[in-house]
Order: structure tokens, then C-alpha cells, then sequence
């Protein structure tokens, strides 16, 4: 099928591509974390029945700009007997794996920085770097909520990590392609029809990596007072709050791709099509902030290795068969095949296993 | 090899978003698991007691409002049923009724405010806190209206009420009873069969039925552990004994239980509402009373339901303008004393939300 597609150096030649993408890569993640920050503000407000910021310029856009500029004059106190290095530090590492996520984010086709041939293995391996600059974050605080803040952190994302990479592999297998590029060719159909439980266990686990609700409980205000950024101050803590939201921004551009047909859609323009799917996606996300309470510890776990990882792994196994036994059977007919089975799988699980465990005996 | 460790110390509090006030909890933790918790209350304590014992009766009034100032009402209608039980003053039968509606109101603002913030604090992040206070400003107009004030009203009055209703008051009040069982159907459509809330309220917290009483712990907190206690009933004070309501219990007495009761006391408050607003007679609001009172040598004890429990006040007489000797019997105190046993062998996240589900409110704790 023909598709629009910008050559591979665009504008032309080798630097000038580097050059423009990296730009680009910069203002739109930046800009776009502004934008999210304003959006989720008042998309939240507005479901809350309250105003929310209207102040600064037209609806309160400027809001963010403005909170930008009283973070950056702010002082930036370090704890004194925190680790001064590791405290300094811990933001940067925090806030660039977030930035090079979107190397391989393809914003229409061919408009990518580098299409790498292993793009979704990349996005895996560099997304996880950003929990060492959260945990660097919490035990360079010394302090006791940040630190408890961080290891739950720790702990969340070393188990989500599994059943989000056993869901990306069903993807993986019906584009036959690691390259974010060819898994979006490859979407004639949007793989969230093809692999709507891979679509859901892959969204409960980014949700739960990336600390939005309910999985919020690493920076838990009504608990540990914001966990691990408790200690952070001025443009570090803008740093932190950067690349949190950078974060949902990169699930929502990686679940536009890998789900929902990337730029792909009829009419529009494709980087605009991108745009608004990004948008629907974290749309989704703060309505899901809004509606549900938090969930425990204990239950997180339980959901991580109970629930999604076995779900998973049937998940894998059932795409993996199709491929395999029916090449020949109508896209179509799939669709209905997997929605059926999503269905039934979930509530078995629901059914079968209880959510973490009570009282612990001291 | 056996890693060596060690129990890790987090004081909670006293300046912490879900301590509700000046609380402290100093917690001894095994991980997440709360293995030791010792609460440390007293950094809101102002002495309300002693200064009024250096006030006259009637000046005691706003002192009371000041002590749970969610229920600033109560306070004040436990405060004037002991002095008026005092000095035996009678009480005009339109500011009974005025003051059932003021208490019932105040029940329901309180508890609005209490579910919200339990809510809250389970994490379902501002939303049903930000509904509930949508209606609780329409209770805190309604006041407004009645005495000018929207948070320590000093509006009841021994004798009577300071002042009547204004004629648009009963109009808006019609209005509010009539529209706030949807809002509490809209509340419960939201959360209550919410598969997060359940996994983390239900089976939570559990103070059972022996301990909730041996504490004498009293109110939603005593009620949702199964015991049919409330006063309005057991000791029928003012002119309750002239209405038909339910009083709603839980069963096994969780933090899920706390918040379902809660919530069918507002429904009960509003069906009271509703019939003080049919038989509400014409007449005075206030009898005659001298400025200054001057009870007989003595001693009362008044108790009434308020929001939180059993809210008393002992009042000692000693023939002077002042009280000799003033106590409150302070609900959410009393509830307290069983925070230990409901939070050992729970997580963190369950502290709070059992802490927040017996809802306290500092002002009154400290006094």
C-alpha cells in the first residue's frame, strides 16, 4: 500500500536530519509537557466541577509557563545531610531517558530521528533508566517518605516491566518487525482490535510504570507526601515533574504506535492524526486519575504477578498460535476471536484470584 | 547469610496532608507493615477548657464552636442543653425545631465532609471531595442565611435561637431537601461498588464489636461495628423523640462499614429534615432569659449526637456568672483510643485510610 512517507534524510543529508529531528524532538516533547500540564489541569477541573487555572492568558494556557518561571527562580534547597551529589544528579537522569524515548517515536512516516531496527527493544531499555534517577532521587533525600517513595518504585517497576514486554511481543509478532516505523506500516487494521488484551495489560502496565492513578502510590500525597520528590525544590523538582510527565507523554506516543495505527488515519494530515491520538490517549489517562482511588502495595504486586503476567504470557501464546495455525483466516475474523477471548480471560482472572492479601500478623 | 535489619521509625505527622489536623502517628515499620504505631496528639491544644471557666454562660457559646469546628452546630446545641439543663430554662417549641434542622444540617455538612475526605484519602485523587463540598456550601449558605456565619456559627442560644430563620430560608431549605438524595445517589453511583475501594476498604481496619464498646467509642465508628447505639434514640434529647429515622449499622465494623454508615445517616438526617420542615410551628424562638446566668449550685450533664459521637458537656455551677468546672466529652478523642489495635499488622496505606475513616477532627481531640 502506498503511503506518504518523507525520506530517510530529510531535509537532506545526514547532519541536517540529526540537526531538524532533534529540534523538533525537543520542542514538541517540551512544549507538548506544557500543553499536557495545562490540558490535565483543566480536563481534571472540569470533571472535578471547579474552574482551574484561568488566570494567565487565554484559559489559563500560560499557566504552565508561568509555574516554569517561579520554579526557576525558586531556591533550591538541598538537605544537608542528604548526598549533594546524588541529589543534583538524580533529576538529569531522571528527565534525559525520557527525552531519547522519542528518537524512535515516528511523528508521520519517516519523520522519525533514527529508525532503528530494534526501536520498541530501545524504548524498553531506556524507559527503566528512569527509575534509577527516581530512586537516586529518593535516597539522596534522606528522607524517610522519599525513600519509601522510591522503593516502592523500585519494586513497581521491576514487576511491570515483564507483562508490558510480553505484551509488546504480541505486537511485535503480528508486524514482524521490532521497528516502530514498520510496526505502524503494518497496522491496517489497528492492533488494539487484533490485540485488545495486549492492549489492555500493556496500558494497566504503563500506567503503573509511568505513577499515574491508581498506581500512583510512589509519590502518594495523602501517604508519603509526594515520595520521592519530597525534598526536591526550584527547577530539579521541574526537572522531576518534566520527566513524569514526559513519561505519560511517551506511553501515550508509544500506545498511539503500537496500538492505535500511529499516524496513520484518513483526511487529516498524519503528524495531526499522531497529535490527536497522543492527546486522546492521555486524555484517557487523567479521566482514569479522576475516577478511581489508589490502590495498595501489596495490591499492586498482586495485580503485577496474579493477574497481567499470566495474562500475558496466554496473551502471547494465543497471538503466537494464530500466526502460526490460521495465516490464511481474515484479519477480521481475529478480531472478534481475540475480543471474545480478551473477555472471557478477564473475567476468569477477576474471578479466580483476590487482590493482595490483609492483615499481616506482627 | 541473614541480611541484617532494623525497624524503621516515619513520624507521620504532625504537618502531614492526611493527619487532619496536628496529628502524629510515630510509626514503627517492617517495610510497608505497620508492626508499632504510638499517637501523639496535644499540638492543638488551646485551653478551651480553663478559659471557660473565666467566661459567663452565654460568652462560653463561641468557645464552643471553636472545638469541632466541622460541627460547629452540635457544640453548640450539646453546650446549651447542659446549661439549660442547669438551670432549667425552657426551650419555645419553634427553636426545638429550629434547632433539630441547624443539627441535622450540621450532620450532614460534617459527614459530607468526612467521606470526602476518606475517600480522599484512599486516593481517588480530589474528586468526590470537591463533590461533596458543592453541596456542603449549599448547607453553609443555608446558615449563612440563618446567622450570618458559614463556619462558627454562635448561633444557638440558651433558650432558644439568637435570632429566627429569615422568611427565605425555609424556601431554600425545601429546595435543598428535595434535591440532596440525588446527590447522594451521585455519590454512591460514583464509588460505592468501585472494585478498588472495595479491595481496599472492605475487611480493613476492623474494630470489633467487644473493643468499639469496651473504648466507648460512639457515633458512625461505634455504630458500624453493629452496635445500635445512638443517642437520638437511647437518650432522646431536644424534640427527637417526635421523628421517624433508621439508625443505619454495619456489620463487621471496617473502614468500608464506617463509610456506608455515614452515608446512610445523611439519608436519615434528610428524611428528619424533611418532617421538622412540615410541623415547623410559628412562635418564639428564644425564651426569657436574664442576660447574666446565675444557675443554682450544681452540676449537668448534657449529651447529644453530634456528627462525630457522643458529644458531652459536664458543667459544674457554683451560683456564680461562670461555670466551676467545664468538660467536654469529646467523641472523636474516645474513638482514637483504639487506633493501635485497628492499624497493627496493616500497611501504610491502610493507616491512612483507617485513620481517615474514623474521622477526627483536631480542634476537638486537643481541646
Amino acid at each position: 500500500m502506498a503511503m506518504p512517507m518523507l525520506p530517510p534524510d530529510w531535509p537532506g543529508g545526514f547532519w541536517a536530519h540529526w540537526g531538524v529531528f532533534v529540534v523538533i524532538i525537543f520542542v514538541f516533547v517540551l512544549a507538548t509537557i506544557m500543553g499536557f500540564i495545562w490540558f490535565e489541569r483543566r480536563a481534571m477541573a472540569i470533571m472535578q466541577a471547579r474552574l482551574g487555572p484561568n488566570r494567565t492568558g487565554p484559559f489559563g494556557v500560560f499557566q504552565p509557563v508561568a509555574d516554569a518561571l517561579k520554579l526557576l527562580i525558586k531556591e533550591d534547597i538541598v538537605p544537608a545531610k542528604g548526598d549533594k551529589l546524588v541529589h543534583w544528579l538524580a533529576p538529569v537522569v531522571a528527565v534525559v531517558p525520557v527525552l531519547m524515548i522519542f528518537a524512535v517515536v515516528p511523528f508521520q512516516g519517516g519523520a522519525i530521528l533514527a529508525d532503528l531496527n530494534i526501536g520498541i527493544l530501545y524504548i524498553v531499555a531506556i524507559s527503566s533508566v528512569t527509575t534509577v534517577g527516581v530512586f537516586m532521587a529518593g535516597w539522596a533525600s534522606n528522607n524517610k517518605y522519599s525513600l519509601l517513595g522510591a522503593m516502592r518504585q523500585v519494586a513497581s517497576v521491576v514487576s511491570y516491566e515483564i507483562p508490558v514486554v510480553l505484551s509488546i511481543i504480541g505486537v511485535v509478532l503480528l508486524a514482524g518487525s521490532l521497528s516502530m516505523q514498520q510496526i505502524v506500516i503494518a497496522q491496517d487494521i489497528p492492533f488494539i482490535l487484533l490485540q485488545p488484551l495486549g492492549f489492555l495489560l500493556f496500558f494497566i502496565g504503563a500506567c503503573a510504570e509511568i505513577n499515574r492513578a491508581p498506581f500512583d502510590l510512589m509519590e502518594a500525597d495523602s501517604e508519603i507526601v509526594a515520595g520521592f520528590n519530597t525534598e526536591y525544590s526550584g527547577m530539579k523538582f521541574g526537572l522531576l515533574f518534566t520527566a513524569e510527565y514526559g513519561e505519560a507523554l511517551a506511553i501515550s506516543a508509544i500506545v498511539t504506535t503500537l496500538f492505535l495505527g500511529g499516524w496513520r488515519g484518513p483526511v487529516l494530515p498524519p503528524w495531526l492524526w499522531f497529535l490527536i491520538k497522543v492527546g486522546f490517549v492521555f486524555f484517557v489517562i487523567v479521566w482514569i486519575r479522576t475516577t478511581v482511588p489508589r490502590v495498595r502495595i501489596d495490591q499492586l504486586m498482586a495485580l503485577a504477578w496474579k493477574f497481567l503476567f499470566p495474562l500475558a504470557l496466554l496473551n502471547l501464546l494465543i497471538t503466537a498460535v494464530e500466526i502460526l495455525v490460521l495465516p490464511a483466516v481474515s484479519p477480521w475474523v481475529l478480531v472478534g476471536v481475540n475480543i471474545a477471548v480478551m473477555i472471557v480471560l478477564v473475567f476468569l482472572w477477576s474471578r479466580l484470584f483476590k487482590l493482595g492479601w490483609g492483615r499481616v500478623e506482627v | 547469610m541473614v541480611i541484617k535489619t532494623e525497624p524503621f521509625v516515619v513520624n507521620f505527622g504532625p504537618a502531614h496532608p492526611s493527619t487532619h489536623g496536628v496529628f502524629r502517628m510515630r510509626m514503627t515499620l517492617d517495610g510497608e507493615v505497620i508492626v508499632d504505631m504510638e499517637p501523639v496528639f496535644g499540638y492543638l491544644h488551646r485551653g478551651i477548657e480553663k478559659l471557660a471557666e473565666e467566661r459567663t454562660y452565654t460568652g462560653c457559646i463561641p468557645l464552643t464552636d471553636r472545638l469541632d469546628y466541622l460541627a460547629s452546630m452540635s457544640n453548640n446545641l450539646a453546650y446549651v442543653l447542659a446549661v439549660e439543663k442547669l438551670a432549667g430554662i425552657p426551650v419555645p417549641e419553634r427553636a426545638e425545631y429550629i434547632r433539630v434542622i441547624m443539627a441535622e444540617l450540621q450532620r450532614i455538612a460534617s459527614h459530607l465532609i468526612a467521606v470526602g475526605a476518606f475517600l480522599n484519602d484512599c486516593g481517588a485523587f480530589m474528586t468526590p471531595i470537591v463533590y461533596m463540598i458543592r453541596e456542603r456550601e449549599k448547607i453553609l449558605d443555608l446558615f449563612e442565611m440563618a446567622c450570618g456565619q458559614r463556619l462558627t456559627y454562635n448561633y444557638m442560644r440558651v433558650g432558644g435561637v439568637s435570632q429566627d430563620v429569615p422568611e427565605e430560608f425555609l424556601p431554600a431549605l425545601g429546595k435543598f431537601v428535595k434535591v440532596m438524595p440525588g446527590w447522594i445517589d451521585e455519590y454512591d453511583r460514583l464509588l460505592k461498588e468501585n472494585e478498588i475501594l472495595l479491595a481496599r476498604a472492605k475487611g480493613v481496619g476492623i474494630l470489633p464489636k467487644e473493643l468499639a464498646i469496651n473504648i466507648s467509642a460512639s457515633g458512625p465508628v461505634l455504630r458500624a461495628s453493629g452496635v445500635k447505639w445512638d443517642i437520638r434514640r437511647a437518650d432522646p434529647y431536644s424534640i427527637y423523640d417526635r421523628f421517624e429515622f433508621d439508625i443505619p449499622i454495619g456489620s463487621v465494623g471496617d473502614c468500608y462499614d464506617r463509610y456506608r454508615v455515614r452515608v446512610e445517616e445523611m439519608r436519615q438526617s434528610v428524611r428528619i429534615l424533611k418532617q421538622a420542615l412540615k410541623d415547623l410551628p410559628e412562635g418564639k424562638v428564644r425564651s426569657d432569659v436574664p442576660h447574666l446566668i446565675r444557675p443554682p449550685v450544681g452540676e449537668a450533664y448534657a449529651h447529644i449526637e453530634a456528627p462525630r459521637g457522643e458529644l458531652g458537656f459536664y458543667l459544674v455551677a457554683d451560683n456564680s456568672i461562670a461555670p466551676y468546672r467545664f468538660h467536654v466529652r469529646a467523641p472523636t478523642l474516645i474513638n482514637l483510643t483504639a487506633l493501635r489495635e485497628m492499624m497493627v499488622g496493616w500497611k501504610i496505606a491502610d493507616a491512612i485510610i483507617i485513620f481517615g475513616s474514623i474521622d477526627i477532627c483536631m480542634a476537638e481531640v486537643d481541646r
